[in-house]
């Protein structure tokens, strides 16, 4: 017998006295939690995702679509990073003020290459105001996950209010989990020596986060 | 389950040397209270927090009492995506299968993200043994690791050590695993963080292959999650070129949905976060994004056995959160180490005598490590009943009786330790039916009162050693109230 057999049977075994029940998933749980916390308008959503970021320790922008180029030429000087890596898709318009020299993602690049590397400018899939969350799913403009991760200096772009949703229900509903996705809150960050606070272990130890107004007419409702 | 743990004494005993290291406890209370308090904050946030500890726990009690279907469509899903699934028994197996995927690399190194399933089996030891070094990358795990050490808490833990240890183990030690400590290392945090970077950072960059654990997998579409903080789990999960998972039967949640409840709930309880730093979910394999190789175990090892108990299967909702190590009054002053198992605390005290059976000493010994006071339901977000699961156990390890192991049922002889205890109930239970013998009992007990002795003797020296014998009063009760009337007449 093999072990796929042997475990399936003891499953069935084991609850031999469990009565058969057919309720549909659906109809299984009760789902009497709220799909977001509190009521807010549209800015005060964003208000608290901006809050909810810096809480956890990320650097929050705030710009206009305009001033995009000219806020994330800046962060980048500030930092005095020469190296930008940029995923495939990103908008060209927002790094055409930048001095730092772009390097485009390419599959055949090592770790070690990307270790060499400065920053990284991604846009993001969706953000999540009650949690300071950022949401990446691989899409052309955020790239694969490896670039996201090496380089020390992570810059992400948030379409704001479009891509800001209040809670983590509503974030599950637009993310396709076919997809790679990483959940990105605050910098890298470790408890574990007498649980005190330390940015940055493994992954990126700045996160700065640029809240980016749509041009109007496009503004969503969420 | 591991090997690691060979030879540990029974709790009494390994609890009796914890309580008595100073540093140790320290060290513990500290820790304990600092997440205690941060942990009722974040729950305090979320006014829903009743319904999605509801939600969570009929999510997973739904899940095991289908779970041979759901394994089934994990299976389906993940293959459709490009993964290989993998099943294994039990421990044993489980090492096999992974040193052979390891082996048919070519490789002689892994990553690996923090786990307690490959803790749980030993794999490290396994890989060892078969000329395969496995490097633990969390901060803490490296801690432990390069000390020499075992974990003590499931969510930190290197808990019991404070930043003077830490220092000097990197100091000592790095350089045996590869780039040395830093010199002049200090001990402040953020030095010790800096020298672990640059440590694992050479390995990460050229692992080839990288072996993890999971917090869910979700069985309509074939999803892992991993929840972390510092990043390593991304490292392990998206740099090698081949990653293998195993991971436990009982952390299938149905539905991509699902995940709603559980990211609200784990990481609040467990580091007392809003959001964690990092959630990292896959679907079998993306072309030219993360690993070209996918391979997801299935583990049992005890697991089949516990859904087998009907009270006991409770233990397997359990989402690795520790809330209930850090309000636990016992775990505090004991520490993890003296549970004996990779998981201490409360839970550990009734999953380890489920996962691998009571009769070995320290296994019969832990569902006495409480005391009841229930703290650590109140605090579990999937609502298990740690409290009736050991009353329960108690009840095994004393009486024996029926229980499922690897599948077949089997029956129990009492647990040796407890011949005594078992002989006292029955002589009480005799005395009670025999209202004549139990008077004469009382009344020669309060005439000999003086000559009692402190301390119990015989079997029963073990009882008595924690605890005073209650005094016997002058007069049994029931004399007392026939010579007064029941009080009425005004005599004392």
């Amino acid at each position: 017998m093999s072990s796929r057999e042997r475990i399936l049977g003891r499953v069935r075994r084991a609850l031999a006295d469990v009565p058969a029940d057919d309720t549909p998933y659906e109809q299984a749980v009760e789902r009497g939690y709220a799909r977001e916390h509190g009521d807010r308008s549209v800015g005060q959503t964003v208000d608290l995702l901006a809050e909810n970021l810096a809480d956890y320790r990320a650097i929050v922008h705030r710009c206009t679509a305009a001033d995009l180029p000219a806020t994330l030429a800046g962060m980048l000087a500030a930092r005095g990073a020469r190296t930008v890596i940029v995923p495939p898709g990103l908008d060209p318009g927002w790094l055409t003020s930048a001095d730092a020299e772009q390097v485009p993602d390419r599959a055949e690049s090592t770790p070690h290459e990307l270790d060499r590397l400065d920053s990284v400018v991604t846009a993001c899939a969706v953000a999540i105001a009650e949690t300071g969350t950022i949401v990446l799913d691989g899409g052309p403009d955020q790239g694969r996950r490896r670039i996201t991760l090496i380089p020390d200096h992570h810059i992400c772009v948030v379409r704001v209010p479009d891509q800001v949703v209040s809670s983590v229900p509503q974030a599950l509903e637009r993310l396709d989990p076919a997809r790679p996705l990483t959940w990105i809150s605050g910098p890298s960050a470790t408890s574990d020596i007498e649980l005190d606070r330390v940015e940055g272990v493994h992954g990126p130890r700045t996160l700065e986060v640029v809240l980016v107004e749509s041009p109007a007419g496009t503004e969503g409702t969420s | 389950m591991s090997g690691t743990f060979v030879g540990m004494p029974a709790f009494p005993k390994a609890a009796h040397e914890a309580v008595n290291n100073q540093t140790l406890r320290g060290n513990l209370r500290h820790a304990t209270h600092t997440i205690r308090g941060k942990r009722a904050k974040a729950v305090a946030e979320v006014s829903d927090w009743a319904a999605l500890r509801e939600a969570g726990k009929q999510i997973k009690d739904h899940t095991l009492r289908h779970l041979d279907r759901y394994l089934v469509q994990v299976e389906e899903a993940v293959t459709a995506a490009g993964g290989t699934v993998h099943w294994a028994a039990d421990a044993d197996e489980a090492n096999r299968i992974v040193t052979d995927l390891v082996k048919a690399t070519g490789e002689t190194e892994v990553v690996k993200v923090k786990s307690m399933a490959t803790q749980e089996i030993g794999l490290n030891e396994a890989l060892e043994a078969e000329g395969i070094r496995a490097y633990e990358t969390d901060l803490a795990e490296l801690i432990v690791q390069l000390g020499k050490d075992r974990p003590s808490h499931i969510l930190v833990p290197a808990i019991h050590r404070n930043r003077g240890e830490i220092r000097d183990i990197f100091a000592r030690e790095m350089s045996e695993w590869g780039r040395p400590a830093p010199e002049g290392l200090t001990d402040t945090p953020a030095e010790l963080a800096e020298a672990a970077r640059l440590h694992l950072r050479e390995k990460f960059l050229r692992a080839k292959v990288g072996v993890s654990g999971a917090n869910f997998v979700i069985a309509e579409t074939g999803t892992l999650v991993v929840v972390e903080s510092e990043g390593n789990g991304r490292m392990c999960l998206t740099l090698p070129e081949t990653l293998i998972s195993v991971v436990g039967i009982e952390k299938i949640l149905p539905t991509w949905q699902d995940l709603e409840v559980f990211l609200q709930t784990l990481p609040r309880s467990s580091t007392a976060e809003r959001m964690n730093p990092y959630t990292s979910t896959w679907t079998g394999t993306t072309d030219e994004d993360g690993p070209r190789a996918f391979h997801l175990v299935l583990l049992d090892n005890g697991r089949t056995d516990t859904l087998a108990d009907e009270v006991g299967r409770q233990a397997l909702r359990c989402i690795r959160c520790s809330a209930c190590l850090n309000v636990c009054p016992v775990y505090e002053r004991a520490g993890g180490h003296a549970y004996g198992s990779v998981y201490p605390g409360p839970i550990g005290a009734i999953l380890s005598p489920q996962l691998r059976g009571t009769q070995s000493e320290i296994d019969a010994s832990l569902p006495y490590a409480s005391s009841l006071c229930g703290a650590c339901y109140e605090v579990c977000p999937v609502a298990i009943d740690i409290p009736e699961v050991l009353v329960h156990l108690r009840e095994r390890v004393v009486e024996g009786g029926q229980v499922t192991r690897e599948g077949n049922k089997v029956v129990l002889r009492p647990a040796k330790g407890h011949a005594a205890e078992r002989a006292a109930m029955r002589a009480a239970r005799w005395a009670f039916s025999h209202p004549g013998a139990l008077r004469t009992g009382q009344r020669l007990a309060s005439r000999t009162r003086r000559l009692h002795p402190r301390s119990l003797p015989g079997p029963g020296r073990a009882w008595s050693a924690t605890r005073d014998l209650p005094p016997v009063p002058a007069e049994p009760f029931r004399d007392w109230w026939q010579r007064t009337n029941g009080g009425k007449d005004g005599a004392k």
